[in-house]
């Protein structure tokens, strides 16, 4: 793809991060922007925020698993990091682990990893590789950040007034009889269906702009894998995302009203809001890793120097899982069905893992004979290849109902979505964060320090979580405070692996920093790819691109066309053409 | 951010009209090609804006239909409470008002201003009757006489255990529909203001009418569903 004058480079408008007026005027710039660029980057750091609070809760968590609980016979408490050390204080000390679980889980799905890649690098990228100005709906994108501000400052609240131990999925009864006394419940419940409001919006805005807004010339088939990627999200978070919404208000009125609809005493029944529950939450797993699975068909290519292989196949098959994940969500009930349904749900699962395995070895293909850079993004890249194919695999015994249900809430399941999410999403994010960082702030990073905290994230990754599929298989149960000694070396490993994980991130916070603050300033095109953000400045000018593009080649041509803006010392120009 | 409104260069207003909101005086944003295109994503999102809706709904349905499979007799019992011919009275009125919210339109887009007024306040006069009918006949007496949901249920004459979950699922169900009429009341009145002040919309401007329209006809198509479902079958 190249802009029909490349030539003429107009230097006269200011990057979209150049303040134009004082301190505050430009906090008010931001504030009141309807710039898609400056929306993503606000998106970038209100997630991360919230990754970092949702981080702690984690690390606080694992703590907590060093050591066993135990009672010595003089009434001595040991392994007990949380509440007053005496003998009563057991359960205040299991009540605050239950919280901060639940804390954990609700920051990082609903204010975390569902805005995480689509509202942060979605936002940024989509109308950039679309070769668009703004998104559709430009106001429609602001609001949906403040709701989704306004929806994180409702979860904030509810955890500073004392956190719920709910559970981040709201199970009735826990959800309509804990903390009765107290109304920070409804208040993390509210959060939720504020947060379902942004995610609607950033959604429906990305439909509209990939139907209406891309440049002249560039087809459906035209379009870099990414935005097939976020289209096929944004259709199950228009879909999807409503049905949570009419849960979450019933569990509202159930608990203000006593409505009796999940209420057993009543007539109604606990089961039904498990089913409304998954009906949203099962399709949104994939909203979780789609755009992440988008985001490594990008890296692969640009980095391998390689044309994707099978971009048709890997188009479809985000199409493809986000149609087949509205017909699994029983998976998450097998043992509160009968076996017909069972049987069927379980069918259906199965069928998720052919759509992500054409997406596996499509990738693995474009990598063979390229040739490979290896740098950050793209380590990051092998690194979602070889943790989602365990995560993905390790899915399978779940969807079993054989084995679902030996090992249905156990580690192994804290397990297997923790590689699907974390080694899957968190991953690919962190991977698209470097991929994309000297577009979005105009700096290279340092590539040492970066594969440096990419190595270290890999190993404490794989520590935290490897040993928890075999505390698993054991029998260890997810949500217990206390385990039997048996458990105790596993337990440690997985706890030592989640400060490997935290000093890689620190690793990586600096290098960003330091990038910020004296990187060298970037190219426009430093990894020589040829979609179409890479046309425009280092960082994007306000209006995006100097002349309207005008897509002439695909995004994945490498074997054909020469990048344009591209680094030649790195990429030296062929010295003679190819055959074909 | 100053181009989001710009002014059309194309169409300039002679006489009286130079406010920037009488439709001669409308352009596009800048990040669109035309108008359009404006038109037709505007509309694209509207439609995916509803079909979210009807997914809203179609959780309370479905647990109508399940508690339906479950406590037959109760929802018989339930639905006697009910008086068809006020649900069959707020039927014809939310039809009568789509009717004339469709001729809103049709007289935006052939410039009528007058008729687009006439036609809105209409469409507005039947939204506050239904609101009207539905509290001052249904929720007043039914809350008063103590058939109210859930745990509140004090009627003393149920037939059945499971009436107050009826109840839950009716009040439900008719509440967040009324929210809806009252919501697209809300845009109606914004349509009309901006019609009465500054003759807003024209045949190259009728993209809020429209969607309004569509807003207000999804209310509709809604009540079409509840009102057999709760009233007329037993």
């Amino acid at each position: 793809m190249t802009t029909a004058e490349t030539t003429h480079d107009h230097h006269d408008e200011g990057s979209y991060l150049t303040p134009k007026y004082g301190v505050m005027g430009t906090i008010w710039d931001w504030m009141t922007t309807v710039d898609h660029k400056k929306i993503g980057v606000m998106y970038l750091f209100a997630v991360l925020f919230m990754f970092f609070l949702g981080g702690v809760a984690a690390l606080a968590v694992r703590l907590e698993l060093l050591e066993p609980v135990r009672v010595a016979a003089d009434g001595t408490i040991t392994g007990q990091l949380f509440g007053p050390a005496n003998p009563e204080s057991i359960a205040t000390g299991n009540n605050i682990f239950n919280r901060l679980f639940t804390l954990h889980g609700a920051i990082m799905v609903f204010m975390f990893i569902i805005p995480s890649v689509p509202a942060a690098l979605g936002n940024f990228f989509l109308p950039l590789m679309l070769g668009a100005k703004d998104v559709a709906f430009p106001r429609l994108n602001l609001f949906s950040w403040y709701i989704y501000v306004v929806g994180s400052l409702f979860g904030v609240f509810s955890i500073i007034l004392g956190g719920v131990d709910t559970g981040w999925t709201f199970y009735t009864p826990y959800s309509t009889t804990t903390d009765a006394d107290h109304w920070r419940v409804l208040l993390m419940v509210l959060a939720a269906f504020v947060l379902g409001f942004s995610s609607i919006l950033t959604g429906l805005n990305f439909i509209v702009t990939t139907h209406k807004l891309r440049a002249p010339g560039m087809g459906w088939f035209d379009m870099p894998l990414f935005i097939w990627a976020i289209y096929a999200t944004s259709i199950i978070q228009v879909l999807a995302t409503p049905v949570i919404g009419i849960t979450l208000l019933l569990l509202i009125f159930e608990r203000l009203f006593k409505v009796g609809i999940f209420d057993p005493a009543l007539g109604g029944d606990p089961v039904l809001y498990q089913h409304f529950f998954w009906f949203y939450s099962h399709p949104v797993v994939y909203v979780m890793i789609l755009p992440g699975m988008g985001i490594i068909s990008e890296i692969l290519s640009v980095h391998a120097r390689k044309h994707i292989f099978g971009y048709r196949a890997i188009a479809f098959s985000s199409l493809g899982i986000a149609a087949v994940s509205f017909i699994v969500w029983g998976h998450h009930m097998f043992t509160a069905m009968g076996e017909l349904a069972s049987t069927i749900f379980s069918a259906l699962t199965f069928l998720v893992a052919i759509p992500t395995a054409i997406k596996m070895f499509n990738w693995i293909a474009t990598l063979y004979k390229g040739s490979i850079a290896i740098n950050t993004p793209m380590l990051y890249a092998l690194s979602f290849l070889f943790l989602f194919s365990i995560g993905g695999l390790t899915g399978l015994p779940l969807g079993a109902l054989a084995t679902d249900l030996h090992l249905h809430d156990s580690y192994f399941v804290v397990a297997h979505f923790h590689y699907t999410m974390m080694g899957g999403t968190v991953i690919a994010f962190l991977g698209g964060i470097h991929h994309w960082w000297p577009k979005m702030f105009g700096r290279m990073y340092n590539e040492r320090a970066g594969m440096i905290g990419c190595v270290l994230v890999f190993i404490g990754f794989n520590l935290t979580f490897m040993t928890q599929f075999f505390l698993g298989t054991q029998g260890m149960p997810r949500r217990y405070a206390s385990y039997i000694d048996e458990f105790q070396t596993l337990h440690v490993l997985s706890t030592y692996g989640s400060w490997i994980l935290l000093a890689g991130f620190l690793v990586h916070l600096f290098n960003f920093i330091h990038s910020l603050v004296a990187g060298p300033k970037a190219p426009p095109n430093p990894w020589g790819g040829l979609t179409l953000e890479w046309e425009t400045e280092s960082p994007p000018i306000e209006h995006n691109f100097h002349h309207e593009v005008l897509v002439q080649h695909g995004p994945y041509d490498f074997d054909t066309v020469v990048p344009p803006h591209c680094d030649e010392r790195e990429f030296p120009l062929p010295e003679t053409p190819a055959s074909h | 951010m100053a181009t989001i409104d710009a002014p059309n260069p194309d169409i300039q207003a002679t006489g009286a009209q130079t406010h920037p909101l009488y439709w001669k005086n409308r352009g596009f944003a800048h990040h669109f090609r035309n108008a359009d295109e404006q038109f037709d994503a505007c509309k694209l999102g509207m439609w995916l804006f509803l079909s979210t809706e009807i997914l809203l709904f179609a959780g309370i349905f479905c647990a109508y239909a399940i508690f339906r499979m479950l406590y037959p007799e109760a929802w018989a019992a339930g639905s006697h409470h009910l008086d068809w011919r006020f649900g069959g009275l707020n039927t014809v009125i939310l039809l009568l008002s789509s009717w004339t919210v469709a001729s809103g339109v049709r007289a935006a887009q052939l410039g009528n201003n007058a008729a687009l007024i006439r036609n809105l306040v209409i469409t507005l006069i039947c939204a506050g009757l239904f609101v009207f009918i539905k509290l001052y006949f249904e929720y007043i007496p039914k809350l008063s006489a103590g058939k109210a949901p859930g745990t509140f249920f004090s009627y003393p004459y149920a037939h059945d255990p499971h009436e107050p979950l009826w109840w839950s699922i009716y009040y439900i169900g008719t509440g967040i529909h009324a929210l809806h009429v009252l919501i697209g009341a809300g845009l109606l009145i914004w349509v009309l203001v901006r019609a009465i002040r500054y003759e807003a919309y024209g045949p190259t401007e009728y993209t809020m009418v429209e969607n309004s329209a569509l807003y207000w006809h999804l209310v509709d198509l809604i009540w079409i569903f509840l009102f057999p479902l709760l009233y007329l079958i037993h």
